[in-house]
Formats: C-alpha cells, sequence, structure tokens
C-alpha cells in the first residue's frame, strides 16, 4: 500500500472534522443498496474538494454536496435513548432580538432536509393581549421535563432523556398522533405522505438524533440537533440567527450561547425576567423566552422582503395594530 | 331437548327467516356490498398514497374516524349495559330482546376498533403496541379494555345462545342443510338441558352480566381518557369519563330501538316485540337523556361561566352559527330535547314515533362526538398562523366519508348475516315461565 502523502493526512483530519465519513461510509460505497423514488435534490455545483473514502480510494466530492450531508450517522437507537451523560440542555430565546429573519427555520430546513411547508421551527406573531404590541416568537420543541408527549406514547417511542431531550425513533413509532393530539404547543409534525428524500439520504442510517431520514406515517419534531451538540457544535438554529436570538447550553454548567456572547443561564433568566411559554401548564419546558423589552427591531421588520404567503399568515394581527395606530 | 309449547310456536315463527334468505334479503345484501366496495377501495387509496388522502393534517391530527371509533364502540353499550343490567335485575320483558342487544355489543365492538387502525400511520408496526407496550399510556388502557370487552361481549352473546344452538340442532322441521345443522350442534357443546347444565349456563351468565357493566364502564372512560388527560380545551375534563360512558348507554338505547323496530317491520315480530317492549325502553332512554342533558349542561355551563381563554376559544366556535353553531344546536336539540319530549307526553310514547326519535338521536349523538373531536383540535395554544387552509379547518374527504358509510354498511350486513344465523328473537328464553308474556 501506497504511503499517504502529507497532504491527504491533512485532507483526512478535515474530512473527520467536517464529520461526513460515516454519512459517505454508508453511501458513497457500493455497499448502498437503498432505493427511494423520490425525486433527487438538486445541488448547485461548488467547489471539489478532495476526500479519502473508507476503501481508501481518493474522491472528489462537490463542497455543496458535503454541507448537504451534513450530520454524521448518528449514534445507535440505544445509544440515543440515553442522553450525554452530565448534560442538561437548556434553550433562551430573547424576543427583544427576533425580527422574523427566519433564518433559523430555513437552516433548520436544511440541516434536517424538510421540505419548505415543513416547520420543525416556526416563528409566530404574538400579541399577548388587545393592549400590547405584536412581538415575533420563534418556537422550537419545547423539551418539557414532564412532557405531555412522552406520557401518552403507547410504544415508548418519543421518549425523555436524561439530558433533557425529548426524542422520537421513528422506526418504532406506529404513527397515532396522540402525541401531536397531546402537545399544547402544537410542536410535532406528522409525515402525511411518502417524504421526499433524495437517495443519498434515504441509505444513511437512521438514528433518533439526527432525524434522517424521515419517514410515512411517523411523527417528527426539533430535536436540538442532539448529533452536533455531541460533537461540542450548536443546533443549527443557534449558529443561523443573525441577531444571536438563540441561546444554547448546559443548565448544569449553568451557562448558555449564542455563538457570539456566552452568558450565566440563571443570571439572564433573573435579570430579564425569563419565562417559560404556558407556564400554568405544568409541563416545565425547558426552553426559556426573555421578554421583548427594548426592541432592537419595530415587529414589521419581520415581513420586508417576505414572500406574499407569508405575510398572509399574519395579516389579522399586524393589521390590527396598525389601525390602532 | 324438549321444547314447550311457546317455544315450539316460536321456531316456527322464526323458521323461515334463519332457514334461507329471501329475494328482499339478497338484494338488500347486494345494496350493503355496494359502500363496502367503495370503503374498500378508499382503504386501498388510502394505504397505498398515505393520510396525506385523509382531511386530517398537523393541527386536527383526527377527525371521523375517531368520531366513529367513539359512536361504535358507544352503541355496543346497547347489550353490554342494557341487557346486562336488566338480565341482573331479572327483568322479564328483557327477554325479547337481549339477542339484538347482545348482537350490537359483539358488532359494534368488532367495527369500532376498525377506526383506530385507519389514524394509524404506520399499520406494519401494529405488534409494536404489544411488544413495547407503555402502561402509561391510554392507548394501552384502550387496547387491554377494548379486546376483553370484545371477548366478553362474544362470550355472552355465546352463553345466552347455547340453548338455542341446541334447539336449532334438534328441530328435525327446521329446513337446513347439514353442514348448518353440524355447526349448530357443535356449538350447542352437548347441550342437553341437564339440571347441571341449566345451573352451569345459568351461573356463567350470571357473571358475566356482572362483569360486562364494569368493563363497559372501563372501556369508555378509558376511550374518554384519551382526550381527558390532555391538555386541550373542550377535551381536559373531569367529568369526561362518566360523560362518555352515559352517552355510550344512550346511544346503545338508541340504536337498540331502531333495530327492533326494524325488526319487527321486516320479520313481522309483533307478537315479540311489543309495544311494551318500546315503551320501556323509550322511558330507559328518557331518563338516560334526562342524565345526559345534565352531564351537557353542566360541562359547557362550566367552560362558558369561568372564561378561560382556550375553553372561551372552543366554545365560541361550538356556538357560532357560522362554524359548528347549528351542528352544536342539532346535537343538543335532536340528541336531548327530541327523545324526551317525545316519551314524556304519554300521546306521543308510540313505537314509530319512540324509533324516529331514537334514530334522530344517535345521529345527534355521532355529530356531538364530531364535536368533541374536531373543534379542540382546530384550536392549539399557539395560534395556529398557516395558509394553507387544510392544516387550519379540518374537511372530511371522499376517503374518509366511504370508509364511514363502510362501516355502517358492514354494521348492517352483520347484522343481516347474524339473523340469518339465529333467531332474533331468543327462543329458549320462553322456557322459564310459558305464556307469561301474554
Amino acid at each position: 500500500m501506497n504511503q499517504p502523502d502529507e497532504t491527504e493526512i491533512n485532507e483526512r483530519r478535515d474530512f473527520l472534522k467536517t464529520g461526513v465519513l460515516g454519512a459517505l461510509a454508508a453511501c458513497g460505497s457500493a455497499v448502498c443498496s437503498c432505493k427511494s423514488d423520490s425525486r433527487q435534490i438538486q445541488i448547485e455545483p461548488g467547489k471539489k474538494i478532495k476526500l479519502l473514502s473508507p476503501d481508501g480510494e481518493l474522491v472528489e466530492v462537490d463542497e455543496s454536496e458535503l454541507r448537504h450531508i451534513h450530520k454524521t450517522v448518528g449514534v445507535s437507537t440505544s445509544e440515543a435513548r440515553q442522553g450525554i451523560p452530565g448534560k442538561k440542555f437548556v434553550m433562551v430565546i430573547d424576543l427583544a432580538k427576533c425580527k422574523n429573519a427566519r433564518k433559523c427555520v430555513t437552516a433548520c430546513q436544511k440541516m434536517h432536509h424538510l421540505p419548505e411547508e415543513k416547520e420543525w421551527l416556526s416563528v409566530k406573531l404574538m400579541q399577548d393581549n388587545e393592549q400590547g404590541s405584536p412581538y415575533w416568537f420563534p418556537k422550537t420543541c419545547f423539551h418539557c421535563d414532564d412532557p405531555p408527549c412522552v406520557k401518552v406514547c403507547p410504544v415508548d417511542a418519543t421518549f425523555k432523556r436524561s439530558d433533557g431531550l425529548v426524542l422520537i425513533d421513528n422506526e418504532r413509532c406506529i404513527g397515532c398522533k396522540f402525541c401531536m393530539a397531546a402537545c399544547p404547543y402544537s410542536t410535532r409534525v406528522f409525515n402525511w405522505d411518502e417524504p421526499k428524500v433524495s437517495d443519498k439520504l434515504a441509505c444513511i442510517p437512521y438514528s433518533p438524533e439526527t432525524s434522517v431520514p424521515s419517514k410515512v406515517g411517523t411523527v417528527e419534531k426539533c430535536d436540538f440537533c442532539p448529533d452536533m451538540v455531541r460533537e461540542g457544535k450548536l443546533p443549527d438554529c443557534v449558529t443561523a440567527c443573525p441577531n444571536g436570538v438563540f441561546y444554547f447550553g448546559d443548565e448544569v454548567e449553568d451557562v448558555v450561547t449564542n455563538g457570539d456572547e456566552t452568558i450565566r443561564f440563571s443570571q439572564i433568566i433573573a435579570e430579564r425576567a425569563g419565562y417559560r411559554y404556558a407556564e400554568d401548564l405544568g409541563t416545565k419546558p425547558r426552553v426559556y423566552y426573555l421578554p421583548p423589552r427594548d426592541r432592537i427591531f419595530p415587529v414589521e421588520r419581520g415581513l420586508e422582503d417576505k414572500p406574499e404567503e407569508l405575510k398572509e399568515r399574519f395579516k389579522g394581527i399586524l393589521d390590527a395594530g396598525a389601525d390602532e395606530k | 331437548m324438549n321444547l314447550n309449547q311457546k317455544q315450539t310456536e316460536a321456531l316456527k315463527k322464526f323458521a323461515p327467516q334463519i332457514e334461507s334468505y329471501s329475494r328482499k334479503a339478497m338484494m338488500w345484501v347486494y345494496i350493503l356490498l355496494v359502500p363496502m366496495a367503495l370503503a374498500g377501495y378508499a382503504l386501498y387509496v388510502q394505504i397505498t398514497k398515505g393520510h396525506v388522502v385523509t382531511g386530517m393534517r398537523d393541527n386536527v391530527v383526527w377527525g371521523l374516524y375517531i368520531a366513529n371509533f367513539i359512536f361504535f364502540i358507544g352503541i355496543s353499550y346497547a347489550g353490554a349495559v342494557i341487557s346486562g343490567f336488566l338480565h341482573l335485575l331479572n327483568v322479564e320483558w328483557r327477554k325479547p330482546i337481549i339477542r339484538i342487544a347482545e348482537l350490537i355489543t359483539v358488532i359494534a365492538t368488532l367495527i369500532g376498533p376498525v377506526y383506530i387502525l385507519l389514524c394509524i400511520g404506520r399499520l406494519d408496526r401494529l405488534h409494536h403496541l404489544v411488544a413495547y407496550a407503555r402502561l402509561q399510556s391510554p392507548i394501552t388502557w384502550d387496547v387491554l379494555a377494548i379486546s376483553t370487552y370484545l371477548f366478553g361481549g362474544i362470550l355472552f352473546l355465546y352463553l345466552a345462545s347455547i340453548k338455542d344452538f341446541a334447539i336449532y340442532r334438534d328441530a328435525t322441521d327446521l329446513n337446513i342443510p347439514g353442514w348448518r345443522r353440524r355447526l349448530y350442534s357443535a356449538l350447542a357443546l352437548n347441550y342437553q338441558d341437564h339440571p347441571e347444565q341449566k345451573k352451569a349456563v345459568a351461573v356463567s351468565m350470571n357473571l358475566l352480566s356482572i362483569m360486562i357493566i364494569p368493563l363497559a364502564i372501563i372501556v369508555h372512560s378509558v376511550l374518554s381518557w384519551i382526550f381527558g388527560m390532555t391538555l386541550r380545551p373542550g377535551w381536559h375534563s373531569t367529568i369526561f369519563g362518566p360523560y362518555f360512558v352515559l352517552a355510550a348507554i344512550y346511544s346503545g338505547t338508541g340504536v337498540l330501538i331502531a333495530a327492533m323496530w326494524i325488526f319487527r317491520k321486516v320479520y313481522d315480530l309483533k307478537d315479540y316485540l311489543q309495544d311494551k317492549h318500546f315503551i320501556s325502553l323509550g322511558i330507559i332512554m328518557m331518563a338516560l337523556g334526562g342524565a345526559y342533558g345534565y352531564f351537557t349542561f353542566s360541562e359547557y355551563l362550566t367552560d362558558w361561566y369561568s372564561s378561560e381563554k382556550w375553553n372561551g376559544e372552543v366554545l365560541t366556535k361550538l356556538f357560532d352559527l357560522n362554524q359548528y353553531g347549528w351542528l352544536f344546536l342539532f346535537a343538543n336539540v335532536a340528541g336531548i330535547l327530541v327523545p324526551i319530549i317525545i316519551v314524556a307526553i304519554p300521546k306521543f310514547r308510540k313505537p314509530d314515533l319512540i324509533t324516529i326519535a331514537a334514530v334522530f338521536m344517535v345521529i345527534a349523538m355521532w355529530v356531538k362526538r364530531y364535536l368533541i373531536v374536531v373543534p379542540t383540535l382546530e384550536t392549539p395554544l399557539l395560534p395556529m398562523q398557516d395558509t394553507r387552509i387544510e392544516y387550519t379547518h379540518y374537511t372530511a374527504t371522499w376517503v374518509e366519508w366511504a370508509l364511514t358509510f363502510g362501516g355502517i354498511a358492514t354494521f348492517f350486513l352483520l347484522f343481516t348475516l347474524a339473523s340469518k344465523f339465529m333467531t332474533v328473537v331468543s327462543i329458549s328464553e320462553f322456557e322459564t315461565e310459558p305464556g307469561k308474556d301474554e
């Protein structure tokens, strides 16, 4: 066997870092045999990158394609049920900074290979009372500590982990949708028909930590990107947000970060009067909101340059607000 | 088996019905096969294309199917409670109606759970319900309760029929093919009317009728808890258990009255299913209607008076004539007022009118189940803010309607087949005190 030269080794290291090795191992080699009759996702060509395949072959891969399969092959289902030891993940969402840029939504969709109409993360326009002014409200799964969805699941397909995450095993799920009826926050989505999954994706071994690929007749939802977290990275919505709205972190370490700024979790909740949505339901969400005080953007900015279809969603609320003024 | 005079008469009367299918009966069966075939096609479409062919979407995750499920399990109470309860109290006039009541129980309990299966996205993983069963889930409670209940219902019907099977076996003048006689013979378990055999049947019947009542209460309670255990407005109510149980007995009584009327008409059974049966059941229906009305009033008054935001939103939809107002009005007028008024006024207390009231009530009860399921799901806590109309508002598709009518047709078909296999009035029940029914 030829001794690999210096650059190749470096490339290989980079490759490991980007974490696509597993994906290629599953899909790049001849082992891959799974087929999907769904349409192929189109990728714009970009820079070619040389990578070493598990068979020891040097292959050229398009950069855009690399980003596409951004997740590693997740941990096994039994491991995914355990959670990451010693952690208690928590999210803080600063409503004062959100202007409905929707980068979180699109990043989440891209990274989880979701179609445009499927939103695990959605941005709502909220108005707490008639006098209150509307504000943008990004809504992830709340990963409740007393999750109503987990309680009602008849087959243990959705479960609560030691690190606080609520995940779904879509190979276990029977699709009864009871969890969707039980979730008071309408977080969960159902695959009403065969999801459009590219051939490559269809080959990736499923893990509850990656939630990829989607399966028809099963439930899915925001998973807090545990595969990223396992690598010490932030969930995609956090890094995608241009305004640093999302802070993600660990309650045990008492620290959350939005990528730019790292703060004490307990301190920011205390100082900024952090609250949890519908606290009175007793579900104990792991997502905290900072009230939209001293907002950076006027709420109308959230509709700038947005397609008509999107503006239509919020019509009632903003119109009513405008009339009053 | 030796038959007394009354039994011989009854058997003679019923013989033509179980001996063969008249042309009319065959026509009726063919007519029923049409909606069933359509339902079969709808099922094929749903299985091949996924649940996208239904009107259900992410907010309204359940629809017609669940309403049908509650409805069918509800009407199954005809046998479980009416005949179980009347059996325990040893009410004499129950005897000609128990067979019909128990057939309703078994057939409805067979059809009801099919609608739950239609709601399940991955039927190929149905075994997970057993393999990974979690006792915390109300669905697991339902699986356990309904399967036990179905088994109990079948056993109850069977025990009550053993004597009849023995009678059919021994009735030499009954013109039936040999295989059917052998089948009756097998089903009769060598019943010869020995005193100890009599006692064994009587004791097991008593035991089962005691067991079937709590079982029936459990079934509809756990069914209601599928809704009651969630944090949803309009569902999260402490009276949902008893409310559902009562509604179930009530609608079961209505279906029993309607079934009696049909058999009385079609098989000309005026001497067996007499006016007094309609009046007695009518009075039971009225009493249940009063109780059901009280529960309904209590439930909605509490929600409306305290005016909690999310409950209020559901109520607004139910009261708004442009939304569910008319349906809600119909459900309460036809489902509560009509049966009470018809039975309460002696002038109206006639089999035909009681039956019309019962039919309206049964339809109203179906509408009520729909109104329990859909408006709540259309009222999530967070604003929906979705431009896809099917995601914010539920409209059943042809697939769901086809499967609904297919289920009703199956109910009629199984009932027709059963009435051709065994007499709709239990012959052996005339044994103890012959002539007392006159």
